[in-house]
């Protein structure tokens, strides 16, 4: 066996593993957790009856969701309404191929010595790649509420559309002056850049825009204005049923799992572990931890995530956009200016 | 040569807001012209839960009416049985014994606590805020609790008789009442915690809704709507019934309109109710709960089963067709439900039926002024002004 072929299989394995797997149980585990998380939050118990504690929950959902009725209102759009929840689902699986999840390891398989990196794919403008295929999430969303054919669903569709693209400008400066500290566009290159000391405390502001904007991006509360129940019925997906239901469900999980994943990688050091090179343990071991580590900070922010969901209500849709437009972006270019006014001195 | 026109020519759109719709708790239509999100007209229909209420009245003794005074705002049902009972009573002209005003002020009060718990409930639920939906759910539960254990029913209570109550309150209903009165704050802390200084609840709430004092008194909008334009008018004050004349309690008033303000008269009505309460239940006294004349009130077991006269009164009282009768004439009576005035209307012949029973429903009026509160808000704000009316539709339609 060639070397290269060798790589390609390694390659495969971190997508099945990467995306199928972990993103998928993450997935299925966050649908849970945001059940029993908001229960906790208020005062009652949550779904503890499928399985010990309801871990088996999300598979009945699942499960559920499969079984449902397919049912295709007459009045939509029929291409465009089918096409609708494989792009919202298809970007959101995406992005994830450039994040950083550990460093990387040196062995010898089937005779080769081998480096395997811990990201799907080392790209050297990971960070644009990530900008550009979030942005395509979008149109998910707009074709979804256009082809349903439905008033309710079509002002969510505007409204969704409106949001992330003003959001994705502050979102950009953020990590425009995140580059700007590194020099580099590789996620690896920022991860290894914040060893010294993480960019939450060199970019407060750049990290507080990002996470923000990251918010909005993802639809989340106090954001989630396209889908806001109470006014636009289900917005964009009230007419959808069965499991393209799901997949916008799914679609909305992973993008909160990529940003969590970002906000991490980007401003709390990836799978940066402080003072771990100084405890001299096994390579292997070193790996393992700071994986863990990737981990355990990507879920503390998908508590956080949930955790502001169940407290905030929701942004009108002129204030978000005064947010947005008034308040983030200027703070955002004032963030690049002192940084570069920093950086020059 | 005429100038050709490149105004880019756009269309209003009608918006069918209801009556199947997450937000209009109760089947309400709305039929909003809105363009692009902004709302240009909103033209409320009413209708869809029209259930002939008054109509019966004319059909049913007053006695039986007391149970469809239940389902008209069925979040303070409580507050219709005592206030129609008041009616009543008043165009017959019996004076309830004192028990039984204690009792009713307790009970009326209590229940516009668990009132404004569903209000605020529901109207931060609206607003996006699920959890202080369900903190405020929790505290009406232990309400509800409470009301069963009065009269054993949580929604439809039928508590009150012409002429006093179904029957006294059980012995631990002071203990109950205690236990709440300590409990409540808390819920309150907690709901002041995450709505009142909430920067997003603030930007979603004020300014918008705007109802001018000059509107709220033309339209003739009465409880925490009214208030919350700055008219301190208050049945319980100004035209004080049961034993409210007695108490020591304020009328919070707030000047600025909008749906903040009507926030903050609810939050503050939660504070005084309790003042209420607790003052009513220092001074309960011991006692009959009924007319001591029980041509109009069932009269006790015993004097049914050992006395003539007792066995005639409880089947002229029971009897299909029978009941007492009501002088003639005809009387209006309000009193302060938890969503403002709630007046009865009442037209008798003589009968032991009415012949015209009218209700005036809070909800009704403070409804006819919707329009004027929206135009201009955008749609998001539609939902955050229904939700400060807090309109029932079982009590809009009758």
């Amino acid at each position: 066996m060639s070397v290269e072929t060798l790589n390609v299989i390694i390659a495969l394995v971190k997508i099945i593993l990467v995306v199928y797997v972990a993103m998928m149980v993450t997935d299925l585990i966050l649908i849970l957790a945001e059940r029993r998380i908001s229960a906790f939050i208020q005062d009652r118990l949550g779904p503890n009856r499928v399985g010990p504690q309801g871990i088996l929950q999300p598979l009945a959902d699942g499960l559920k969701f499969l079984l449902k009725e397919e049912v295709i209102p007459n009045h939509v759009d029929r291409f465009l309404y089918l096409l609708a929840p494989a792009i919202i689902l298809t970007p959101a699986l995406m992005t994830f191929a450039v994040v950083p999840f550990g460093d990387q390891i040196t062995t010898y398989i089937a005779g080769h010595l081998v480096t395997i990196r811990f990201q799907i794919a080392d790209l050297d403008v990971g960070i644009l790649y990530i900008v550009a295929i979030a942005s395509l999430g979008v149109y998910g969303l707009v074709v979804g509420g256009y082809a349903s054919n439905n008033k309710y669903s079509l002002l969510g569709g505007l409204r969704s559309s409106a949001q992330m693209i003003s959001y994705e400008l502050p979102m950009g400066l953020a990590i425009i002056s995140v580059v700007m500290m590194t020099g580099s566009l590789r996620l690896q290159d920022i991860v290894v850049d914040q060893f010294g000391m993480w960019n939450i405390i060199r970019q407060p502001l750049a990290a507080i825009i990002f996470i923000v904007a990251a918010f909005a991006e993802t639809n989340r509360l106090p954001f989630d204005l396209p889908e806001a129940e109470q006014e636009l019925v289900g917005g964009y997906h009230t007419e959808y049923s069965s499991m393209k239901f799901a997949s916008f469900f799914l679609a909305e999980y992973t993008n909160m799992i990529t940003a969590s994943a970002l906000i991490v990688t980007l401003f709390f050091g990836g799978w940066h572990v402080p003072f771990l090179h100084q405890a001299n343990l096994p390579v292997l071991w070193e790996q393992i931890i700071q994986i863990l580590a990737f981990v355990i900070k990507t879920g503390f922010f998908l508590f956080f995530f949930i955790w502001v969901r169940w407290t905030l209500p929701r942004f009108r849709y002129d204030q978000l956009m005064n947010l947005g437009w008034k308040a983030l972006l200027p703070l955002g270019l004032l963030n690049i200016v002192i940084t570069a006014a920093v950086m020059a001195l | 040569m005429a100038q050709p026109s490149y105004e880019i020519k756009t269309d209003q759109m009608i918006l069918n807001f209801g009556p199947q719709h997450p937000a209009t708790h109760g089947t309400l239509r709305i039929v909003l012209e809105l363009d692009g999100e902004v709302v240009k007209k909103a033209e409320p229909h009413i209708g869809y839960l029209h259930s002939g209420f008054e109509k019966l009245g004319e059909y049913k003794t007053y006695n039986q009416w007391i149970t469809l005074s239940d389902r008209m705002n069925y979040l303070s049902s409580l507050a219709n049985n005592i206030g129609f009972a008041e009616a009543v009573e008043q165009l017959i002209g019996i004076e309830i014994p004192e028990r039984a005003k204690y009792i009713r002020t307790i009970l009326a009060e209590l229940t516009r606590i668990a009132d404004h718990m569903v209000w605020v409930g529901t109207h931060a639920l609206d607003i996006g805020a699920f959890t202080a939906f369900l903190y405020a759910f929790e505290a009406r539960e232990h309400l509800y609790n409470l009301f069963e254990h009065v009269c054993g029913a949580r929604l439809t209570t039928s508590y009150t008789r012409i002429g006093g109550l179904m029957r006294d309150v059980p012995e631990d209903f002071e203990d109950m009442v205690k236990w709440f009165l300590g409990y409540f704050p808390n819920t309150l802390k907690e709901l002041h915690g995450l709505l009142t200084r909430n920067r997003i609840w603030m930007d979603r709430t004020r300014g918008v809704g705007y109802l001018s004092r000059e509107d709220a008194i033309n339209c003739g909008v009465t409880g925490p709507v009214l208030r919350g334009s700055g008219v301190a008018y208050d049945v319980r004050r100004n035209f004080p019934y049961l034993i409210y004349d007695r108490l020591d309690f304020e009328i919070p008033v707030c000047d600025d309109g909008d749906v903040y303000s009507r926030y903050l008269v609810r939050m503050e009505e939660l504070v005084q109710s309790m003042r209420i309460v607790e003052q009513a239940l220092k001074d309960l006294p011991d006692g009959p709960v009924n007319y001591f004349d029980h041509k109009y009130t069932l009269p006790e077991k015993e004097k049914v089963y050992d006395t003539i006269e007792g066995l005639i009164h409880h089947f002229k009282n029971i009897m299909p067709g029978h009941g007492f009768n009501v002088p003639e004439g005809d009387i209006y009576v309000a009193t302060e439900a938890p969503n403002g005035e709630l007046g009865f209307y009442i037209v008798s012949d003589g009968t032991n039926k009415a012949y015209r029973l009218r209700v005036r429903p809070p909800s009704f009026v403070n409804y006819s002024c919707f329009d004027k509160m929206v135009r201009g808000n955008l749609v998001a704000d539609v939902v955050a002004v229904l939700g400060s009316l807090n309109i029932i539709a079982g009590e809009l339609d009758r």
